[in-house]
C-alpha cells in the first residue's frame, strides 16, 4: 500500500511527472520563443507560474454556476492524469508490480483530464466557457476514435499483447516498431492525436484567445487554475512518453540509454512545438474532418499494412 | 423558440486590443445576430480642435489614431490649404507622400501581424511585427518619433529629408521588400491559412456600395475606388503606381490586397526618393500669413480607406467648425454582412479583417427621455453620476477590507 502510494505521488506519479513536464513545458515555451525571435523564459518559470497560482493568487468563484463541481474539476484533471502518468511511466522504467500498464485502462485515463474540463467550464455558467466546452467534445469525438486505432495497430504489430510492459519488451528485443512503414504512419497519427489532447494549435479551439479568451479556461484562477496547470505539465510529458512506448523502443535506462530516453522525449516534444508554431488554429469542422476522414484513413492503411507484415 | 446565447467580444478582449463591444448573438457556433457598441474611449476631438489654432490642431488630430497618426494631419492639411488656396513645393509633396506611404507599410504589417495572432499564427505575428520594427526606426530618423511624427503644418512639412539619409532610407526599403517577399510567401502559400481564410466573411461588390465601405476593404471586393487616385493630393500624381483590387472579396483577398500595396506603397517611396535628388534646392514649405474665411474639404487615404476632414474658418486663427470622418466607422457597418451566419472562428478574423481601428470609430451620443423628449445625461450628470459611483466603490471595498 504504502509503496503504491509513493508510486502515485512521488515516483513515477504526481511529483516526477509534473517536474519533468514542467521543464519540458519550459523547453516548448523557450523553442516557440527561439522560432519567434523573441528571447523566451528562464528555466524555473513553470515553477513561478504554478507556485504564483497556487500560493498568492485568489480563487475567484463565479457567481452563476455550481462551485463544488468547478472546483472539483481541476481536483479529478490531476487524478486522471497522474494516474494514466503511472501506468504508462511503470513499465516505462522497468519497475515490476502487479499491474502492468493494460492500454485500455491507459487510453480511458488519458481522456479523464479533457472529460473534467468540460464540466469544469459547463458548471461555471460562462457562455464562453460554454462554448470552449462544447468545442472540447467535438475535439474529443473527432481524435478519439484514431488514437483507439492508433493503440489497436501497435498491439497488432506485437501479437494480440494488451500490456505497454509487452509491447516495450517486444521492440527492445526486436527492432522499435517506427521503424516500419506502417509504424511511421501510425507515428504521424499519433503525433496529431498528442497534439489534439493536449489542446496545442492548431488544435487550440477550445481554449481560443483570441475568440473566446480561453474558454474552457476563462473562469479559472488561483489554486484551481494551477492544478489545471499542473495536469498539463504532467500530459505534456507522459503522451510523448507513452507514444515512445508504444512505437519508438521505450526506455533502455543504462548507460548511454539514459541520454537516449532524454532525446526521444525531446525529440517528440520538438516535433508538437515545432507543429504548434507553423501553423494557425483550424476550425472544429476542419479538425473533426482532419480526423475522422484523413488521419482515420492514414491509420487503416497502416493497419492492412500491418496484416500484411509491413 | 430558439435561445440564442450572447457571446461578448468586448469592451476587454484579446482580439481587439481597443475598447468596443461587439454582441455575437449566436445558435450553437452559428452566429446569428450581431450588434456593436463603440464610443468607450470618446475625446470630443472636434469640440477641442475649435479651441485651438490651426497650427496646434495638427498636434491634435495626429493623436486621433497612434497607428494612422498621419492620416489625420494630412486630410487636415489638404483641408485648409484649400480654404488658404496654397500651393505647395515639389519638396514638401514628396516628403509628405514619403510619410504617408511608409505608414501605409507599418500599418499593413501590424495588421497581418494581428491577423496571424487571431488565427492563432503566433510566428506570423513575432515575424511581421519583427520586420515592422526598421520602418518605425526609419520614422525616428526622419522625425525623431517611432509614432506621431509631427511632419505636418500648414503651408508644408517641418522638417526636411536631406541628400544624406535617402540612401539610409533606400536601403531599409530594399530590406523590407525581402522580408515582405517572405511574409507574403508564407502566408499566400500556406494551405492552412487558406483553409481558414479563403470564402471567410465575404463581402460582394454590391454590399460595399451599399454599406459605402471604404479602402482596403472595398478594394478586397473590387471596388477600385482610392482616394489617391480619386482625388489625387500631395505627389500622387507626379509618381507611377495602380491601385490594387482583388475580386472574391473574403478575408483572403484583404490580406492580398494589403500584402500588395505594401509593394506599391515601396514603389511611390522609391518614386519620391528620386524627385527628392532631382529638387535638390528648394523650400519644404511655403509662409503663411493667414487662413482667410472659407471652408476646406481635405481628404487623404489612410491605410483603412478615406480619411476626410471638413474645416470651415472665420478667417481668426482657429476654425468655427472641424469634422472629422474616419475610414474604421463605416467599415464597422459591414460586419453586418460579413459575419451574420458564419461559426464565431470565421466571425472574429471577419471582424479583424477590417482592421478596426477603434480611435476611428468613437462618437457621442445624446440620450432624450422618451416622454418629456428632453435631454437627459448632459455632462454634469454624467459627472455626479460617477462621483456617486465613486463613492460606493469606495464605501464597498472599505467594508470588504474591515
Amino acid at each position: 500500500m504504502a509503496v503504491n502510494l509513493f508510486y502515485f505521488l512521488v515516483f513515477p506519479g504526481l511529483l516526477f511527472a509534473g517536474v519533468v513536464g514542467a521543464f519540458l513545458s519550459w523547453f516548448d515555451r523557450k523553442i516557440s520563443a527561439r522560432v519567434q525571435f523573441r528571447k523566451g523564459p528562464p528555466l524555473l518559470q513553470p515553477f513561478y507560474d504554478f507556485f504564483k497560482l497556487l500560493l498568492v493568487k485568489e480563487t475567484i468563484l463565479p457567481k452563476h454556476g455550481s462551485p463544488l463541481v468547478f472546483l472539483i474539476a481541476p481536483i479529478f484533471a490531476v487524478f486522471g492524469a497522474t494516474m494514466a502518468g503511472v501506468f504508462i511511466l511503470l513499465p516505462l522504467f522497468n519497475i515490476t508490480t502487479g499491474f502492468r500498464g493494460d492500454l485500455l485502462v491507459i487510453f480511458y485515463l488519458l481522456t479523464i483530464p479533457s472529460f473534467s474540463y468540460i464540466i469544469g467550464a459547463l458548471a461555471s455558467g460562462n457562455p464562453l466557457a460554454a462554448v470552449g466546452g462544447s468545442r472540447e467534445m467535438k475535439l474529443i469525438i473527432s481524435y478519439e476514435l484514431t488514437f483507439l486505432l492508433v493503440i489497436a495497430g501497435v498491439i497488432m504489430k506485437c501479437g494480440q499483447k494488451f500490456d505497454l510492459d509487452s509491447i516495450i519488451q517486444t521492440q527492445q528485443a526486436g527492432s522499435p516498431f517506427i521503424g516500419s512503414i506502417s509504424g511511421v504512419l501510425l507515428f504521424i497519427a499519433g503525433i496529431f492525436c498528442i497534439q489534439a489532447k493536449l489542446a496545442l494549435v492548431p488544435f487550440d479551439m477550445p481554449e481560443a484567445e483570441a475568440e473566446i479568451t480561453e474558454g474552457i479556461f476563462i473562469e479559472y484562477s488561483g489554486a484551481a487554475y494551477a492544478m489545471i496547470k499542473l495536469t498539463k505539465y504532467i500530459m505534456f510529458f507522459i503522451l510523448p512518453a507513452f507514444l515512445i512506448a508504444l512505437l519508438m523502443n521505450g526506455f533502455k535506462l543504462e548507460g548511454i540509454g539514459i541520454l537516449w530516453a532524454v532525446l526521444k522525449v525531446l525529440a517528440v516534444v520538438l516535433a508538437l512545438t515545432l507543429i504548434k508554431n507553423t501553423n494557425p488554429r483550424i476550425k472544429i469542422k476542419q479538425a473533426i474532418s482532419f480526423f475522422l476522414i484523413w488521419m482515420n484513413l492514414l491509420v487503416v492503411i497502416a493497419l492492412v499494412l500491418i496484416a500484411f507484415g509491413y | 423558440m430558439s435561445k440564442k446565447t450572447l457571446i461578448p467580444i468586448g469592451p476587454y478582449h484579446p482580439l481587439q486590443e481597443e475598447p468596443e463591444l461587439f454582441k455575437l448573438y449566436c445558435d450553437g457556433e452559428i452566429v446569428k445576430d450581431i450588434k456593436w457598441e463603440t464610443g468607450y474611449n470618446h475625446r470630443g476631438i472636434e469640440k477641442l480642435s475649435e479651441s485651438k489654432t490651426y497650427e496646434q490642431i495638427f498636434f491634435l488630430v495626429e493623436r486621433i489614431c497612434g497607428i494612422c497618426s498621419n492620416s489625420h494631419p494630412f486630410a487636415f492639411a489638404n483641408a485648409v490649404e484649400e480654404i488658404a488656396d496654397i500651393e505647395l513645393t515639389n519638396r514638401a509633396k514628396y516628403i509628405r507622400t514619403i510619410i504617408a506611404e511608409l505608414e501605409r507599410i507599418h500599418s499593413h504589417l501590424l495588421w497581418v501581424g494581428l491577423a496571424g495572432h487571431f488565427l492563432g499564427y503566433n510566428t506570423v505575428f513575432m515575424w511581421a511585427w519583427k520586420y515592422r520594427e526598421p520602418t518605425l526606426d526609419l520614422f525616428e530618423m526622419i522625425s525623431g518619433n517611432r509614432n506621431s511624427y509631427a511632419m505636418f503644418k500648414v503651408g508644408g512639412v517641418r522638417r526636411d529629408i536631406e541628400e544624406a539619409k535617402i540612401p539610409v532610407i533606400q536601403k531599409v526599403l530594399d530590406d523590407i521588400k525581402k522580408k515582405t517577399d517572405l511574409l507574403t510567401g508564407a502566408v499566400m502559400d500556406d494551405p492552412v491559412i487558406h483553409a481558414r481564410t479563403k470564402g471567410v466573411g465575404i463581402l460582394t461588390k454590391q454590399d460595399v456600395i451599399d454599406y459605402g465601405a471604404v479602402g482596403p476593404t472595398a478594394r478586397a471586393s473590387g471596388l477600385a475606388i482610392d482616394v489617391r487616385k480619386d482625388d489625387p493630393y500631395a505627389a500622387y500624381p507626379l509618381v507611377n503606381w495602380k491601385v490594387i483590387t482583388a475580386e472574391a472579396g473574403d478575408v483572403f483577398a484583404k490580406a492580398q490586397v494589403r500584402l500588395l500595396e505594401m509593394y506599391e506603397s515601396i514603389s511611390i517611396i522609391e518614386q519620391c526618393l528620386d524627385g527628392l535628388k532631382k529638387e535638390k534646392e528648394g523650400a519644404i514649405e511655403v509662409k503663411v500669413k493667414e487662413i482667410p474665411e472659407g471652408i476646406g474639404n481635405g481628404r487623404a487615404e489612410a491605410p483603412r480607406g478615406e480619411v476626410f476632414h471638413f474645416v470651415q474658418s472665420d478667417g481668426s486663427n482657429s476654425p468655427v467648425r472641424h469634422k472629422i470622418r474616419a475610414p474604421s466607422y463605416v467599415n464597422i457597418a459591414t460586419f453586418r454582412k460579413s459575419c451574420v451566419g458564419q461559426t464565431i472562428a470565421d466571425a472574429t478574423i471577419s471582424l479583424a479583417a477590417v482592421d478596426p481601428c477603434y480611435c476611428c470609430t468613437e462618437r457621442m451620443a445624446v440620450a432624450y427621455d422618451n416622454s418629456s423628449g428632453k435631454k437627459i445625461l448632459n455632462a454634469k450628470e454624467l459627472i455626479d453620476l460617477s462621483i456617486l459611483k465613486t463613492a460606493e466603490i469606495k464605501k464597498t471595498l472599505s467594508g470588504r477590507n474591515e
